[in-house]
């Protein structure tokens, strides 16, 4: 397994934001995240990045377990990205980058040619390499989340775990940012807000309700509208698309 | 990937910086060496030096030889030095707190040192035993101590240890004033806001030699920091998601800068806002990444003190300024600046 988690709970005071939450995922695999506001999506997502210590369960990563591992090493080949990072340093999108090259250099190594190739392969996937040298303020919502990915694809990542990464998005920069992710040959975990997105780009589905998970499985399995009307609480109507082989939800008026 | 030529050029740039900014240092400590009561012109002051070092046997007034190795030029590297260290541990704390405004006395360490040197000063606590130096040296340490429980062990975050360093600036300043006005008279309450206010007055070769080292070390410390002070630009979140140790590091570097803070204060008082303008002058020139604003503010923090320490001897005649008022006479201005510039959305 790629990701893997047992029985993790992880409290705020009394109150269980992951309550015995367990899953795996395969390698390769592109696993949605699914859940209304305070479901404990990105609760799930720092524990699984190794970002806080679950009070109760274990959790590996590529049969790493998280307690015990240095995390730097953690970094190495996990990379997430957050949803509201922001600076105030005024710093180049290069800059930015590069720092994905951080849990893979030493204290005193210097710039590497493998470094290098890294972060130009990320400025070209996520298609900013010719805003390399902007100022991080003078960017938009969706090139600083943009930039953002780029960094985390620096770090060449084998897990990668994004926050609703589609926040600030146009709709063109949503499909192709899922449409990358999905295509990348790494275990990624997204928390997604759109069923449809979920429905397109994910091979499988985990919708979290209270800190649990309500259901998991194939996005056929899971979105159903019984499902959409007790934990969304919205009346919908799910069909395969006329247009891809996917689900797509009509929401009802 | 970076051709060759690019790498030599880059570093016969990085060479010819360093020894740019080494020269200006000189030259100002020199031009410093020469302002007083007594002017000595720079060609007197190098020759002195260099008949030192046994390279000429240049033959000049014993007067200014006396005055350039007994007082002038020691009181001057250590006002580099005091600069230096004080604008270092401003563009550490910038980063580490992620706030613009904080400076080395966030963490109320200078509130601190003074409320050590006021104890010993007019309460007499070992008298004798210990100096004043070594008493504001321990109130310093209390300080950041407090701060360090306070903030949880550092573990709460930057607006936390942000609070806490006000709670405990407030809470010794209110020690400070407590001692001073129940236990001292007129001339030890004058002679003790002298001090606060920082003067070079009394430094020489002894306090050179600690704080040298002690800025030395610092420098050399957070330079193999810089990169981690880096991976803190998005936040602690994002710092620990690339796989750095925060609460390591952060405690790492806040002892860091209360060794340095500590140290410049039990010396020559409290000194304000160097550490909080010139952080910020140095990063509109060189950019936010540390392993070039940390030497570079040090440098600029260096020639900064040593010409608030020229003006402090020339601005009034025949008196000396507390160097903190001249210091703050220009931090002010800067840090208004700062405040309206943040007032406005960007």
């Amino acid at each position: 397994m790629s990701v893997s988690a047992e029985g993790i709970t992880w409290k705020i005071g009394r109150r269980a934001i992951v309550d015995d939450v367990s899953i795996d995922v395969r390698p390769g695999e592109t696993l949605g995240l699914l859940g209304p506001n305070g479901s404990g999506k990105t609760s799930l997502l720092r524990l699984l990045a190794g970002l806080r210590q679950p009070h109760a369960g274990r959790i590996t990563i590529g049969g790493m377990d998280l307690r015990t591992t240095e995390r730097r090493i953690i970094a190495k080949r996990v990379a997430f990205v957050e949803q509201h990072a922001a600076t105030n340093a005024s710093l180049k999108v290069i800059d930015v980058v590069k720092l994905g090259r951080f849990p893979h250099r030493s204290l005193f190594s210097s710039w590497s040619t493998e470094d290098q190739t890294a972060v130009e392969a990320a400025l070209e996937k996520t298609g900013i390499a010719g805003m390399r040298d902007a100022l991080w303020q003078t960017l938009s919502g969706g090139e600083k989340q943009r930039v953002h990915i780029a960094r985390a694809l620096a770090q060449t990542p084998t897990e990668l775990f994004l926050d609703e990464p589609t926040n600030h998005l146009d709709v063109h920069h949503q499909i192709s940012l899922l449409r990358l992710v999905s295509k990348l040959p790494v275990t990624s975990i997204i928390a997604l807000h759109d069923l449809n997105h979920a429905a397109m780009f994910c091979d499988r589905l985990i919708v979290m309700k209270a800190g649990k998970i309500a259901t998991a499985g194939s996005p056929e399995e899971v979105l159903t509208e019984k499902l959409l009307r007790e934990v969304f609480s919205v009346e919908a109507r799910i069909e395969p698309s006329r247009h891809h082989a996917r689900l797509h939800v009509h929401y009802l008026l | 990937m970076i051709p060759a030529r690019s790498a030599v050029w880059r570093i016969g740039l990085v060479a010819t910086t360093i020894l740019v900014s080494l020269s200006v240092v000189v030259l100002v400590i020199g031009f410093s060496v020469g302002v007083g009561d007594l002017p000595i012109p720079l060609s007197t002051t190098f020759s002195a030096l260099t008949n030192r070092l046994g390279w000429t046997a240049i033959e000049l007034e014993p007067i200014h030889e006396a005055v350039i190795w007994d007082y002038r030029l020691s009181r001057s590297l250590v006002a580099a030095f005091c600069g230096a260290g004080l604008a270092l541990s401003g563009a550490i704390m910038q980063s580490l707190l992620r706030n613009p405004l904080a400076e080395p006395y966030v963490l109320g360490i200078s509130a601190g040192a003074s409320t050590g040197a006021v104890a010993i000063f007019i309460l007499g606590i070992g008298t004798g035993a210990v100096s004043l130096s070594v008493g504001a040296f321990a109130g310093a340490f209390g300080a950041f101590l407090f701060v360090a429980l306070l903030s949880n062990g550092t573990r709460g975050g930057a607006d936390r240890t942000i609070l806490a360093g006000v709670a405990a600036s407030q809470l010794f300043n209110a020690a400070t004033s407590y001692i001073v006005t129940t236990s001292g008279n007129a001339q030890q309450a004058r002679d003790v806001m002298f001090w606060l206010l920082g003067s070079f007055g009394g430094v020489r070769w002894p306090e050179l030699a600690l704080v040298a080292s002690v800025i030395g070390f610092g420098l050399v410390a957070c330079l193999i920091y810089a990169r981690n002070l880096d991976a803190f630009a998005f936040g602690d979140e994002a710092a620990a998601a690339l796989g750095l140790n925060v609460g390591g590091v952060r405690l790492q570097l806040f002892a860091l800068t209360a060794l340095m803070t500590a140290t410049i204060v039990s010396m020559v008082g409290s000194i304000g806002f160097v550490g909080l303008v010139v952080p910020h002058a140095v990063r509109f020139f060189m950019g936010p990444l540390h392993i070039r604003l940390l030497p570079a503010s040090a440098v600029a923090g260096a020639v900064f003190m040593v010409l608030a320490d020229i003006a402090s001897r020339l601005l009034v005649p025949g008196q000396t300024l507390p160097v903190g008022v001249v210091t703050a006479l220009v931090g002010v201005p800067f840090f208004s600046a700062i405040l309206y510039r943040f007032r406005s959305p960007s």
